[in-house]
């Protein structure tokens, strides 16, 4: 990543501390995911030790230590879309694709994530494609959504 | 609530039934200790802040209005009015649970099956972590990093059961001083310390930093780097100083 561009992100809040958790959502915006020069370049530049940023970073589900893929695939596997059979629909997508959940695909196109609830349990089972929600979804729906998107084996 | 002391004012309060006095905003596990009574804890000492969370000082504190609850000493702040109830039926029975779960956490450390034999904790009840670092997450030597040592090497990462005490990305942190304060802290000694051929090694954080050697006695006693470190945070203090052991500067 560009240090330049992390520069600039904690330059927009006038390298605040308090402004740590901001600065890494900007950062995980931009790159997808939070690379460790990053992470280091944010904590020289607010002056706060690494093991905070570190910390902070890890704690957040919604950041990411590795690499993510340019399309994102985010099943919900709360309560009510677990019971709808969201497990069957994280199989078939690790399957199809080669890769477990929480990982992505070597080319860096797809990851898929699971998430423990969207607030969204009507429309169960959820899956959520690049920000885009995808409700009562089957196997089937999956394979015309993935197409969408170029990738379905 | 006692709205009308500040905090350090002194007030008076009970501990099972008879009156005692103490300072408004205390930790009231550090004055029960003072009166001599005996609460155990494993997350709290004196030089940091209280963080609650071996959860072993529980006590049970009954307000001004006769409200009984079950709180942690360490942390709970002495006031005026509350009477403090040692080991009652209910607080003993909440510090064995607390103490089973500590011990499937740390099932190898022998201060810890000491107390648990202490307290008639059960075993084989829950099956122990034998891949468990012997680590309880009590944030101790995070504290002392931070607030003691000022070099904050050390803290928790992730959350939940992936949470662990580590080092950012668990490699060796440049921060660190190797002063083992952490290996001294740690209530469950699983950090380790380890000095062979002129250097010191803190085994689970994996940082190893030369010693440096007494001009007096010839003999290695600390790391040259936390000389160092020393040396640029007091300032202004004759190098020569930090070329010898403490008991012949």
């Amino acid at each position: 990543m560009d240090l330049a561009k992390v520069d600039r992100i904690v330059d927009k809040y006038q390298g605040s501390p308090a402004a740590l958790l901001p600065i890494l959502q900007d950062i995980q915006a931009q790159e997808n995911w939070l690379p460790r020069e990053a992470l280091q370049r944010v904590a020289d530049k607010l002056q706060v030790p690494l093991t905070r940023v570190y910390g902070m970073a890890t704690f957040f589900r919604a950041f990411s230590l590795k690499p993510r893929g340019k399309h994102i695939c985010t099943v919900c596997m709360g309560t009510a879309c677990h019971v709808r059979g969201a497990p069957k629909l994280v199989e078939k997508i690790e399957r199809d694709m080669k890769i477990r959940a929480g990982e992505t695909t070597p080319d860096l196109e797809f990851t898929l994530e699971t998430v423990n609830c969207v607030g969204a349990c009507a429309l169960g089972p959820l899956v959520i494609l690049d920000g885009t929600y995808h409700g009562n979804i089957t196997s089937a729906k999956l394979d015309k959504v993935l197409k969408g998107i170029g990738r379905t084996k | 609530m006692s709205e009308q002391h500040p905090f350090g004012a002194p007030v008076t309060f009970r501990i099972g039934g008879r009156p005692y006095e103490g300072t408004y905003g205390d930790s009231l596990l550090e004055t029960l200790h003072r009166y001599g009574y005996e609460v155990p804890s494993l997350c709290h000492h004196e030089a940091v802040s209280a963080y609650g969370a071996c959860r072993l000082c529980l006590v049970e504190v009954v307000d001004k209005r006769g409200r009984h609850k079950i709180t942690t000493s360490c942390n709970f702040p002495v006031q005026a009015g509350i009477d403090v109830l040692l080991d009652t039926p209910d607080v003993v029975r909440h510090r064995r649970v607390v103490l089973e779960l500590l011990l499937a956490m740390a099932p190898r450390s022998p201060e810890l099956r000491a107390l648990a034999a202490e307290h008639d904790v059960p075993g084989g009840r829950l099956e122990p972590d034998e891949s468990a670092e012997d680590c309880i997450l009590c944030g101790l030597c995070e504290r002392v990093c931070r607030e003691v040592v000022g070099a904050n090497a050390i803290a928790m990462s992730a959350r939940g059961t992936a949470k662990r005490m580590t080092t950012p990305y668990d490699a060796e942190n440049p921060a660190c001083i190797a002063c083992g304060a952490c290996v001294y802290v740690c209530p469950t000694r699983c950090i380790g310390l380890e000095e062979a051929d002129g250097k010191r090694t803190i085994l689970r954080w994996g940082r190893t930093l030369p010693l440096a050697v007494c001009q007096q006695t010839g003999r290695a006693f600390t790391p040259q780097f936390l000389l160092e470190h020393y040396a640029k945070k007091l300032g202004g203090l004759d190098e020569k100083v930090f070329r010898k052991a403490p008991p012949y500067r």
